[in-house]
């Protein structure tokens, strides 16, 4: 093995690299949009649109109440100016009117609703939504609102009645207090994510100079070129996988440095304030050490990612043949990458030797700042075994002439 | 010096089985000598100059290029060898210059000897003009023009060129002939294969008609007259090949 050899073939594969629009956008150009576009714009818009949606004053149609006029006057009760509803009169194509979204809301009050009520008899009150509808949703839940304020206030007066405190229905109080600091609370609601995302882009960052350094370099018909110079075929391999690992691991640093840098802004602006009370919003800062982390555990998944991709698309003839095998492959990175995002999915001895899952579960802990050093060590050592598999394969494909000329 | 000794390749194919596309080739190159491999298309022309480039290994036989055998020191062998096919392109993002210098690091040169051997090769091919513009922006002669410069960088004493003028306009194919006679001049060894025969009876000191794998006849053009008797290499060609000719489609 000559290092002098692998520098040559390394720089020569930098400059083409640097000039190969395809490469520069899935090196360079994707990661750095992707997370702020995904983190400040993403959550600024869905805050923008849900606050909106709530401070909308939905149509309700109430059907009869007209012998129940303290509950009529319970759902016109405005307190807060996102509580108000505006009501409708009855119709007779009241579904037709949730269907076509012109009423939110329909509630329907029992005859005698409230000469019930006070002869103690059960009743039920019915609000008809349109199921899945966001703001249908939104307008019941205020309806719900009202109802509950009004059947607190009969309950508040059948226990007057009988000289009972209010304390008789509610002995004790439940509060749920969080004590977790807030890097770690914001690391358990996006920890998963980030992890799939530094993983998908170590694959995507891999993945365009692997094809061009293999079946793109056979399709131009350079590669009898380059195989008639003197240089080693594993000198070769390796210079190529340089490329492809740097690319990788230059997506990998750069998302993580645009993730970090995002969330700081997202958090500044309060991006991610979803109208909660300031003790609940999320703060999603990343720290200086929880985004090293994550990148040194992308390490060894990126050259895992880069001896893969380039002895898959070693075996295409032409590009968008590689393209065809390659694609695949997204998937069944991302199923793994996604499973460790899904609830209650949590690190163990066993899924600590899965290749990608275990980085993606480990991301997630490495961001709340979380180090379980013996998962850390079994992880790191697995995937580098996975990944000096994945190169000897490659060094041992590119020696193959059948694959090298496959016809 | 190129001595083949009983070269064989075979490939293996899903359909047809073991394929033997070169069967026990021997021959001598001798410095200073032009070798002419002819054959049809599908005779074994390339995978034998492929063997001896290390580009493919023989399944059986050897050879040795300048003293290096192709199985035992097929880097060696290859930093002796100039090679030079229509299958050998160039990387369309490197400029002219940055290409031959890319195969003259390779090779070993270093970073004083580069820059003179470039610029020397660069006058002597008059590439001055183009030597700064991407590959992929040069004209069909430019192209083979730095090509030319690609395999020279390293001044090998052995070039081997396959089909070097398939599909090239008669202006730039002489371009390529004029090359190959002045590596004879400079003494290097040169062994070229081609199905025209125009190009055999001007180039070749040494003539060798493959067919199926199989090297069926051998020597200078004087000699292929006598020994076949007729005067025109397409004749003699035609006499030689016919009875083991299986046209491509057949296989």
């Amino acid at each position: 093995m000559s290092f002098r050899s692998i520098g040559v073939v390394y720089r020569k594969e930098l400059t083409e690299a640097l000039r190969d629009r395809r490469t520069l956008i899935s090196t360079i150009v994707v990661p750095l949009l992707l997370f702020p576009v995904m983190s400040v714009g993403f959550a600024s818009v869905a805050s923008m649109l849900v606050g909106k949606v709530k401070e909308e004053t939905p149509k309700v149609m109430v059907i009869g109440g007209a012998d129940s006029p303290a509950v009529l006057a319970s759902l016109r009760k405005t307190e807060k100016a996102d509580d108000k509803l505006d009501l409708v009169p009855a119709a007779d194509n009241w579904k037709a009117q949730i269907i076509d979204k012109d009423v939110r809301a329909v509630v329907e009050l029992p005859q005698g609703f409230e000469a019930d009520l006070a002869q103690q008899k059960d009743e039920t009150v019915k609000i008809y939504i349109y199921g899945g509808e966001l703001k249908s949703g939104i307008a019941a839940n205020k309806v719900e609102k009202h109802l509950d304020e009004y059947r607190d206030t009969v309950i508040k007066d059948r226990l007057a009645a009988k000289n009972l405190p209010a304390s008789v229905l509610k002995p004790f109080e439940v509060k749920q207090q969080n004590v977790a600091p807030a890097e770690k609370v914001g690391a358990a609601a996006i920890g998963g994510l980030i992890g799939y995302m530094v993983i998908l882009l170590c694959m995507t960052g891999a993945m365009y100079p692997a094809m061009d350094l293999t079946a793109g370099e056979k399709e131009r018909g350079t590669m009898e070129t380059i195989l008639s110079s003197p240089i080693s075929r594993t000198d070769l391999v390796l210079g190529k996988f340089s490329l492809v690992l740097s690319a990788s691991l230059a997506t990998a640093a750069l998302s993580v440095t645009s993730m970090g840098i995002s969330f700081w802004v997202a958090d500044h602006f309060h991006a991610f304030d979803l109208g909660k009370a300031s003790e609940d919003t999320l703060h999603l800062q990343i720290g200086f050490g929880a985004a090293l982390s994550v990148f040194l555990m992308a390490l060894p998944i990126a050259v895992l990612f880069s001896a893969a991709l380039f002895t898959i698309a070693l075996f295409a003839k032409t590009y968008k043949e590689a393209q065809s095998y390659l694609t695949p492959m997204t998937f069944l990175i991302i199923i793994p990458a996604v499973a460790a995002m899904l609830p209650g999915v949590d690190l163990t001895p066993k899924l600590a030797l899965i290749p990608i899952l275990n980085v993606s579960l480990l991301c997630k802990e490495l961001i709340a700042s979380t180090y379980h050093w013996n998962y850390i060590a079994i992880i790191f050592a697995s995937t580098c075994v996975y990944a000096a598999a994945a190169l000897f394969i490659a060094i041992k494909m590119f020696q193959r002439e059948s694959v090298l000329f496959r016809s | 010096m190129i001595e083949a000794r009983d070269l064989c390749k075979s490939f293996q194919d899903k359909k047809r089985g073991t394929i033997c596309a070169v069967d026990h080739v021997s021959f001598t190159c001798r410095p200073g000598q032009i070798y002419g491999l002819l054959g049809a298309n599908g005779a074994g022309k390339t995978t034998t100059l492929r063997m001896l480039a290390t580009i493919l290994e023989p399944t059986d036989g050897t050879a040795t290029l300048c003293g290096y055998d192709v199985i035992e020191a097929p880097e060696k062998v290859r930093a002796n060898v100039g090679f030079l096919s229509t299958a050998t392109a160039l990387y369309p993002r490197l400029t002219a210059q940055e290409m031959v210098e890319y195969f003259g690091r390779l090779n070993g040169l270093d970073e004083s000897t580069l820059k003179n051997r470039v610029n020397e090769i660069c006058s002597r091919l008059d590439m001055d003009s183009f030597r700064d513009r991407r590959c992929d922006k040069l004209s069909t002669g430019m192209k083979q023009k730095t090509s030319i410069a690609r395999t020279l960088v390293h001044d090998p004493p052995i070039m081997i060129f396959d089909e070097p003028t398939l599909g090239l306009d008669i202006m730039t194919a002489r371009t390529i002939t004029a090359f190959i006679r002045e590596c004879r001049d400079a003494g290097k060894t040169v062994i070229f294969s081609t199905h025209i025969m125009s190009e055999v009876e001007k180039l070749c000191d040494t003539i060798g008609i493959i067919q199926s794998g199989k090297l069926l006849t051998e020597g200078t053009l004087a000699e292929l007259r006598a020994k076949h008797g007729e005067h025109d290499l397409e004749e003699i060609f035609v006499k030689v090949v016919a009875p083991h000719y299986v046209s491509e489609g057949t296989n």
